[in-house]
């Protein structure tokens, strides 16, 4: 953790509230986000008991599953989780804007420009707590494997259509959301603390009722005391006062009131079985009973995730938010020519390839969103100035030079008087950068002077000719700040493709060359 | 002991990899060095004898330090040798020693190097090679620093390989969660080495026996530690080595800890315990001194190379850390006691390095906690075996208690295999072996 975040903790301690991490939000924000409020059956892998979900605060869905081990109850849960989720995701894939795509020519292996399409807007789904992007990406798991009717006629189980479908995308989500600084999937827990510090610790702040108490506590109470409240506070039944944000639920709640109801919901399933009088009727009141029990789960939640958003939401936006969202919208875009182009569902395992070329891309992202972060929000700068990766100086001396040669360059030396103490090696030749005009400015650390103030050399930015062009070299008296780090982060190489991969990694994998066998011991897969 | 000849046992390991690799019918063959073993020695000789017999061989390393020293070493053994290094256009990328050598020829292009019989350059760059007509022998070094996805990306490259490295350094690391492909045998951010043999089990594994760097006080307590399955023994004999001071010790903490190290090898010099932030100031000051002190009392050393004493200096003098801001704060303090010269660096940077007198300020020294990175086993041997004569560390009291009450709670991932020792392990059987020359000293 930053030495300046620390700080913010402490400080929070002190102070009884959460303090800023940040002075500009540093994660998209939808115009209409997906709220979405999962709650799993305990002792029971992806079985859901219900959700909460919508774009609408005051209008939420509400889908309860009535006995989480009726798997037929659960397909109609998952087929009305697809008939919510897929409109909305499906909303951004037609609203499209032309776009370039740098693309390898397969012949020339020469990079070209090609158009594109790229979706104007990408669907965000938030969640209470990183939990939850778990559990979404477990629900995607089980899901997009499965065949409809109309892909598979002869299966006696089909899936109810749309199903598959969410699964593939609710897999694209999660594995989108590793990536650093992106914003389809989103947590509210995670969105707070990267925004504020508490006065507790990493663990406890996965408790978004206990975080938002410290951001909003109550008139006359302190952070610590309220969420402590919040976390441990229990009725006289032994029952949490405040729901947690699952999705697990709370086992005081599940043994007391929601094991008893499904028993009840059980017994009228038996009874109108064997055909009792009025046997519907009470049916549907269990149903609804245990529909009420777990909305009541639920409902603080969904009204919790939608304060934390509106908590964010009055932040103003980084500058390179969008290009970071931009980014998102590419992968939007790439995986619903996927699904258009009818290929199969994201396999169980990456291959060995694609694996490399997804840690690949997270390196990347994260150096891109370390860098861009500092560059956005002067509070996350003075950080790295504290840890000697920037440092930020008047200059005091600008003396023009230039290269030697036919056509001289302006090489310009710069002198900084700064406090910061940057991590710059003693016999000079590392590199610092400065953002000019949003573009990446090089310069070299050329020595350090005796009265402790820094040389650097100009190397670009300055134009094709003798005289470097007006405002590209910083003057006397400017206040700039510079950073160790580069602005932007490299791609790395291109790797091979998967049905070419070396025999050090086994070799192409099985499933371009054969097709996979079904596993022999269990029919149905799925997990 | 008696009837162990370090010369023929390090000779014999080198014939049975040299056959492997030149008549053997597998694509690969794996060698595992401890540290100091004649690695690069072996690369070299791999390398002429390869060329020798006609075959074309690439070379990768994974730094430009690593490739400029191969490079050198290669044209001092062999100056008719035709050797290629293949550089990033960078300005820097290479060092400028090398345009003064007839046989190398530098370039960014590789297509400038394909006719040459040898060439040679890092991981990172020869990824960006494509289409060109694969070498039929390669020669990868510090194949256990490479990262499986690194090797994916040359693999194309070449037909057949020797793998060098030492198993027991630092670990190739991820600054991104990698947890999903844990247990995968590609899982792209483990070592090149786990990959391979995960795909290729058959393939001939050899590990040399001998360490040349480590002295005889080092090797055995190294060797348990780090390498409890592939014992190693020292090059040269108890006595062989010998470090002692022009001046008497002044009986402080610095000089007695020096004393311990040049009777032993080894020297614990034990702050009192205390939590204290990473840059300790106490701690640090004290690793600038202990330097400080071994320069003052005009420390000489003796070994089989050159029996008659020769004096140390700073060049000789490696600081090591577990952080960089440790490490600039000991160059600070080093500054301000005036000594100039001396290596300071993190354990990863020092990683194939070697000199005379270690100091090193330990990773746990005034933590309160032991987290996997300060408890990995690869930085501590990497600190615990750059030196040819002695060892100081510096730490603050209570480390043993501090492990005691962090046992490793690393969850356990499916089809990984488990590193033995673990760090903790490790960590422990250093510590006892360094409790016998503690010098306990309050700054």
């Amino acid at each position: 953790m930053p030495l300046l975040n620390t700080l913010a903790r402490l400080e929070a301690v002190r102070a009884g509230r959460a303090r800023p991490l940040a002075t500009v939000r540093h994660r998209h924000l939808s115009e209409r986000p997906l709220v979405l409020v999962p709650l799993t059956t305990a002792g029971e892998a992806g079985a859901p008991l219900g959700a909460m979900l919508g774009t609408d605060p005051d209008d939420p869905l509400v889908l309860v599953v009535p006995q989480p081990r009726d798997r037929t109850l659960r397909w109609t849960f998952l087929a009305g989780l697809a008939e919510c989720v897929m409109p909305y995701v499906d909303g951004y894939a037609d609203v499209v804007e032309p776009a370039e795509r740098t693309e390898t020519d397969p012949e020339t292996g020469r990079k070209t420009k090609v158009e594109a399409e790229l979706c104007v807007d990408a669907p965000q789904i938030i969640v209470p707590s990183r939990a939850g992007v778990e559990y979404v990406r477990l629900l995607g798991r089980s899901m997009r494997f499965r065949r409809t009717a109309e892909e598979d006629p002869e299966n006696p189980y089909p899936a109810p259509a749309r199903v598959p479908l969410l699964g593939r995308w609710f897999t694209h989500l999660a594995e989108r959301s590793r990536v650093p600084g992106s914003s389809m999937l989103l947590s509210a827990t995670e969105l707070l603390g990267r925004h504020w510090a508490t006065g507790q610790s990493n663990l406890e702040d996965q408790h978004l009722g206990s975080l938002l108490g410290w951001l909003a506590p109550p008139e006359g109470m302190s952070g610590a005391e309220w969420a402590l409240h919040v976390e441990l506070g229990r009725d006289g039944h032994g029952r949490l006062l405040f729901p947690p944000a699952g999705p697990a639920t709370d086992p005081a709640f599940d043994n007391g009131l929601l094991a008893p109801a499904i028993s009840r919901f059980d017994a009228a399933r038996a009874a109108a079985a064997a055909d009792g009088p009025g046997a519907e009727e009470r049916v549907r009141e269990a149903e609804l009973a245990v529909r009420e029990l777990v909305t009541s789960q639920m409902a603080h939640t969904w009204r919790q995730t939608w304060e934390a958003i509106a908590l964010l939401r009055a932040l103003p936006p980084g500058e390179r938010t969008t290009d970071r969202w931009t980014r998102d919208r590419w992968s939007f875009t790439g995986h619903r020519d996927r699904v258009r182009a009818g290929e199969p569902p994201q396999p169980r395992r990456d291959d060995a390839v694609t694996a490399a070329q997804k840690l690949a891309t997270r390196e990347t992202e994260q150096v891109r969103l370390d860098a861009q972060e500092a560059l956005d929000d002067p509070l996350v700068m003075a950080g790295r100035r504290l840890a000697g990766e920037a440092f930020a100086g008047e200059v005091t001396e600008v003396v023009m030079e230039w290269t030697e040669g036919k056509r001289p360059r302006p090489r310009p030396l710069v002198t900084v008087a700064t406090e910061d103490r940057p991590q710059l090696a003693d016999e000079g030749g590392g590199k610092v950068f400065r953002s000019l005009d949003g573009r990446q400015q090089a310069f070299a650390f050329v020595r350090h002077e005796e009265d402790g103030q820094l040389v650097l050399r100009v190397l670009d930015k300055m134009g094709a000719g003798r005289e470097p062009v007006a405002g590209s070299v910083p003057e006397k008296g400017d206040r700039v700040c510079w950073t160790l780090f580069e602005h932007d982060a490299r791609g790395g190489p291109k790797l091979p493709d998967p049905e070419h991969t070396p025999w050090t990694h086994g070799g192409p994998p099985a499933h371009l060359s054969a097709p996979t066998p079904p596993d022999s011991v269990t029919d149905e897969d799925l997990l | 002991m008696t009837g162990f000849d370090p010369g023929a046992a390090a000779a014999e390991a080198t014939a049975a990899i040299l056959r492997d690799t030149l008549h053997g019918t597998e694509r690969g063959v794996v060698v595992d060095s401890p540290p100091g073993a004649g690695k690069s020695t072996l690369v070299v000789r791999a390398a002429r004898e390869l060329a020798a017999a006609g075959r074309r061989l690439m070379v990768v390393a994974q730094t430009n330090a690593q490739v400029d020293d191969l490079v050198l070493r290669l044209a001092d053994k062999d100056p008719e040798l035709k050797v290629g290094r293949l550089h990033s256009s960078d300005g820097d990328a290479y060092d400028p020693a090398l345009r003064e050598l007839p046989s190398v020829t530098l370039s960014a292009k590789p297509g400038d190097l394909a006719e040459l019989p040898v060439t040679i350059s890092t991981a990172a760059k020869w990824a960006y090679v494509k289409d060109a007509e694969p070498w039929e022998h390669a020669i990868v070094d510090e194949a256990y620093q490479m990262r499986s996805d690194a090797l994916l990306a040359v693999a194309g490259l070449f037909d057949r390989a020797l793998f060098v490295g030492d198993p027991g350094q630092l670990d190739p690391f991820s600054v991104v969660g990698a947890e999903q492909w844990a247990g995968l045998s590609y899982d792209p951010s483990a070592s090149a080495v786990s990959t391979l043999l995960a795909h290729n089990p058959q393939l001939p594994q050899h590990r040399l026996p001998v360490s040349w760097r480590l002295p005889a006080t080092a090797a055995p307590l190294v060797s348990r530690a780090f390498y409890p399955y592939s014992q190693f023994r020292s090059g040269t004999g108890p006595g062989e080595r010998r470090l002692s001071y022009g001046v008497a010790g002044d009986g402080s903490g610095p000089d007695r800890v020096l004393d311990e190290a040049a009777a032993s090898g080894w020297g614990l010099l034990e702050l009192p315990a205390r939590h204290t932030p990473r840059t300790d100031p106490e701690a640090v000051g004290a690793v600038a001194l202990v330097v400080r002190r071994a320069l003052d009392r005009g420390a000489v050393t003796a070994d089989e190379q050159s029996p008659r004493p020769s004096p140390l200096t700073a060049a000789r003098i490696a600081v090591g850390t577990a952080h960089r801001d440790q490490a600039a704060a000991v160059r600070t303090a080093l500054a301000s006691l005036g000594v100039t010269g001396v290596t300071v660096d993190t354990a990863n940077r020092l990683q194939g390095r070697e000199y005379d007198l270690t100091v090193v300020l330990h990773p746990l020294s005034g933590r309160p906690d032991a987290t996997a990175f300060h408890l990995e086993t690869g930085r501590l041997c990497v600190l615990a075996s750059r030196h040819r004569h002695a060892c100081v560390v510096v730490a603050r009291a209570g480390i043993a208690a501090l492990l005691d009450e962090h046992p490793s709670t690393e969850p356990v991932q499916l089809g990984v295999t488990v590193k033995f020792p673990d760090g903790w392990e490790a960590n422990h059987s250093v510590l006892a072996h360094l409790a016998e020359h503690r010098v306990a000293w309050r700054p």
